[in-house]
């Protein structure tokens, strides 16, 4: 196994309150503190704890409409994937790129401002990406659960 | 809505990238002083448009090597109250986000698994048994691309 209780424990208490200082990280995993720092140290290191990234309120800046759209590929070409993919990633209001295998082939989450916002950049960026066969769009009503932290 | 500059803006993309940057350490980056750079990463905290942090892990490595994305649509709209299935759902530990949405489904899930019977496992004695749940659609993640958005 590539890590122990102890270690999970720590990141589990990490992922609660991830700007915690070590003292109280420490506390809550029942370790000492250098326990605590040694750990996440060699986690670090092995590159299972890959660092800590913002999560961003794309609403509080005025980004007011979120879109899930399920694209399915044509995939009689070989480099439908990897030229849609490519293409995808050039759309400024992409936030994620996902590919599955399923029904939907990929899905790509953007964000706009508004609806006429959201209708321009749909005509003009997304309907244009190659290789699409299909696209079902899904409108962001509510956030019920969020931050994707793992039941360690 | 708050307002951003372009120095708001690099201060928001370096912090999505390393949320662990002291004011001081971006404040170089930036050209800007230690003090400067605290007052706008608190306008932008106080505004909630930096909305917490969030750890960047190695899932397989963890043991969870399989995500997958389901579209769930509600049987009996009315009779459960949306409340209730969104209570029961996010109380699943393998669930980790719930978005509501409009379109095909009522609810869109990200669980994450060890493998795949493990999933099923998931799905058949916790998503299946929620209260009101009706069709689930399930699409197995192969490849993620997170992107630094319209900043």
């Amino acid at each position: 196994m590539l890590t122990d209780d102890t270690d999970r424990r720590i990141l589990r208490h990490l992922q609660a309150d991830p700007a915690q200082p070590m003292a109280a990280l420490a506390r809550r995993a029942g370790v000492t503190e250098a326990t605590a720092s040694r750990r996440l140290e060699r986690l670090r290191q092995r590159g299972i704890l890959k660092g800590q990234e913002a999560v961003i309120d794309w609403r509080k800046l005025g980004w007011e409409v979120e879109v899930s759209l399920r694209i399915t590929l044509d995939k009689t070409n070989p480099h439908a994937f990897d030229e849609f993919t490519a293409a995808a990633r050039l759309v400024p209001e992409v936030l994620e790129i996902q590919s599955f295998l399923g029904r939907v082939d990929m899905r790509l989450r953007i964000v706009a401002r508004d609806m006429a916002h959201y209708q321009g950049i749909y005509r003009s960026r997304i309907l244009t990406l190659p290789h699409i066969a299909d696209i079902e769009a899904l409108m962001h009503i509510a956030e019920i659960k969020r931050g994707e932290a793992l039941p360690l | 809505m708050i307002t951003l500059d372009d120095t708001d803006r690099m201060i928001l993309r370096a912090l999505a990238r390393d949320a662990t940057l002291s004011a001081g350490a971006l404040g170089r980056q930036l050209g800007l002083s230690q003090p400067a750079t605290w007052r706008r990463i608190k306008r932008l905290t106080e505004a909630g448009a930096l909305a917490g942090r969030r750890l960047v892990l190695d899932q397989a490595a963890l043991g969870f090597g399989v995500t997958v994305f389901l579209g769930v649509t509600l049987a009996t709209k009315g009779r459960v109250s949306l409340e209730d299935f969104e209570r029961a759902v996010t109380a699943i530990p393998e669930v980790q986000t719930v978005q509501h949405v409009l379109g095909l489904y009522d609810y869109r899930l990200r669980v994450v698994a060890r493998d795949l019977p493990d999933f099923e496992r998931v799905l058949r004695r916790r998503i299946m048994t929620l209260p009101g749940v009706g069709q689930v659609d399930a699409n197995v993640l192969l490849s993620e691309d997170r992107r630094p958005g319209p900043l």
